[in-house]
């Protein structure tokens, strides 16, 4: 009970509470680029046969930031959707950034120093070429 | 089938699987997966990028209520992050050189031990009795509200956690689920935390762990357009409306019909992994 009414518990919950909100925004956002994207695709493709019975992998140009803002330019719909998945990866990976932040706000450096770590784990992953 | 008629129907699907997976707390992967693989035969590359998409959909969407309501621990999230996300990304690796059948018996596996977990008894009240140094040392230790007064929780375990949440990591990286029931397994069984507690912690978690191999996925070809659009939408929609309804409804018998059904799904991805049909 005694925390409850501690300075510091209250605190906390504000920045627990502005990620949280962060994260519906997220969702939000990348449901709308997908819907618009899922339109135009539609438009164009619609008609077309799914082929997903075998693997050949998504169009290699959504498969980058580049070749993903590159299509978007274009209005194409596959990019435009693929702009959205993009947004909901980086939800998450933000709320990470958020909470460095917020640990770094409450002087808990333990927590700084654990988060930053799995920031960097994301990061590596990211960038590592793993994906080839 | 046009690719329209394709994108419509499996919105439906995908509403649905995320209706279910938030009623039953499991998640839309475990529905969704089936769904692509045995009903519209879709690779089950494509399955699991899909699927990875969703589960961070879901994780965000329901994270932003359960922070609210102050339940998430979110240092308990926090440190076994690092154990979730190294596995995520070992598991993605290991997809590369893990045939389709068998990633399609390992899926039934997970399926058929989730069933299991869903109807299992509860750790309803934490344990307050453990003296474990790392959990002082990592300031996991907290308390959470029961009927509006708060109940300290003390954590044990926290290396056989931190272990069994990197096999959880990997499961989630190798076959495209939150493997929510893994999760919960290692705070509730191991850690001793309150079940409240494990279920939220665990959610909040899903979404980071799946973003740390999603990425390794998009670049390797694994997320398609076609089908991520009617997925993220579908399961969005399904696990919004399945929140809403929780309030409302006792979702007991639910749960244990949705196991059985889930088994039978489960037996189905075996099967078909066996007889090397997926």
């Amino acid at each position: 009970m005694k925390q409850l009414f501690s300075k510091e518990f209250w605190q906390e919950r504000d920045v627990e509470m502005f990620i949280g909100q962060q994260l519906r925004w997220g969702v939000i956002t990348a449901s709308v680029i997908a819907f618009v994207g899922g339109i135009i695709y539609l438009a164009n493709y619609g008609g077309g046969t799914p082929e997903y019975h075998v693997f050949n992998g998504a169009p290699e140009y959504v498969r980058h930031l580049p070749g993903i803002f590159h299509g978007v330019a274009q209005l194409d719909g596959r990019a435009i959707i693929q702009l959205g998945v993009v947004v909901l990866l980086a939800t998450p990976i933000t709320r990470i950034a958020f909470s460095v932040v917020a640990f770094a706000m409450e002087k808990d450096k333990l927590y700084v120093v654990i988060t930053l770590l799995v920031l960097s784990i994301i990061i590596f992953s990211i960038f590592s070429g793993l994906g080839g | 089938m046009s690719i329209l008629l394709f994108s419509l129907i499996l919105l439906a699907g995908a509403f649905m699987a995320g209706l279910l997976g938030s009623l039953t707390g499991l998640g839309g992967g475990v529905v969704l997966i089936p769904l692509l693989t045995l009903v519209f035969h879709v690779d089950i590359r494509y399955a699991v990028g899909a699927s990875l998409v969703a589960s961070i959909a879901n994780s965000s969407g329901a994270a932003a209520a359960y922070i609210k309501e102050g339940i998430t621990n979110v240092r308990i999230g926090m440190f076994l992050e690092i154990a979730t996300t190294t596995g995520a990304i070992i598991g993605a690796l290991l997809a590369i050189y893990t045939p389709t059948s068998l990633v399609a018996i390992l899926f039934g596996v997970v399926l058929l031990f989730s069933a299991a977990m869903t109807i299992r008894k509860k750790n309803e009240h934490g344990d307050n009795t453990s003296n474990s140094k790392l959990a002082r040392i990592l300031k996991l230790n907290n308390s959470y509200p029961v009927n509006g007064e708060m109940v300290p929780y003390k954590v044990r375990g926290v290396g056989g956690g931190y272990a069994l949440m990197t096999l959880a990591g990997i499961v989630s990286g190798l076959l495209g689920i939150g493997s929510g029931a893994l999760k919960v397994l290692a705070m509730d069984n191991v850690m001793r935390i309150p079940f409240k507690v494990s279920t939220t912690t665990s959610n909040f978690m899903i979404g980071v762990t799946a973003a740390a191999s999603a990425v390794v996925y998009l670049q390797r070809g694994y997320i398609d357009p076609g089908i991520a659009m009617p997925v993220v939408l579908g399961v969005l929609a399904g696990a919004f409306g399945g929140s809403k309804l929780l309030m409302k409804m006792d979702v007991k018998k639910l749960r244990l019909l949705f196991s059985v059904v889930i088994s039978a799904l489960a037996i189905q991805m075996i099967y078909n992994g066996l007889t090397g049909k997926l």
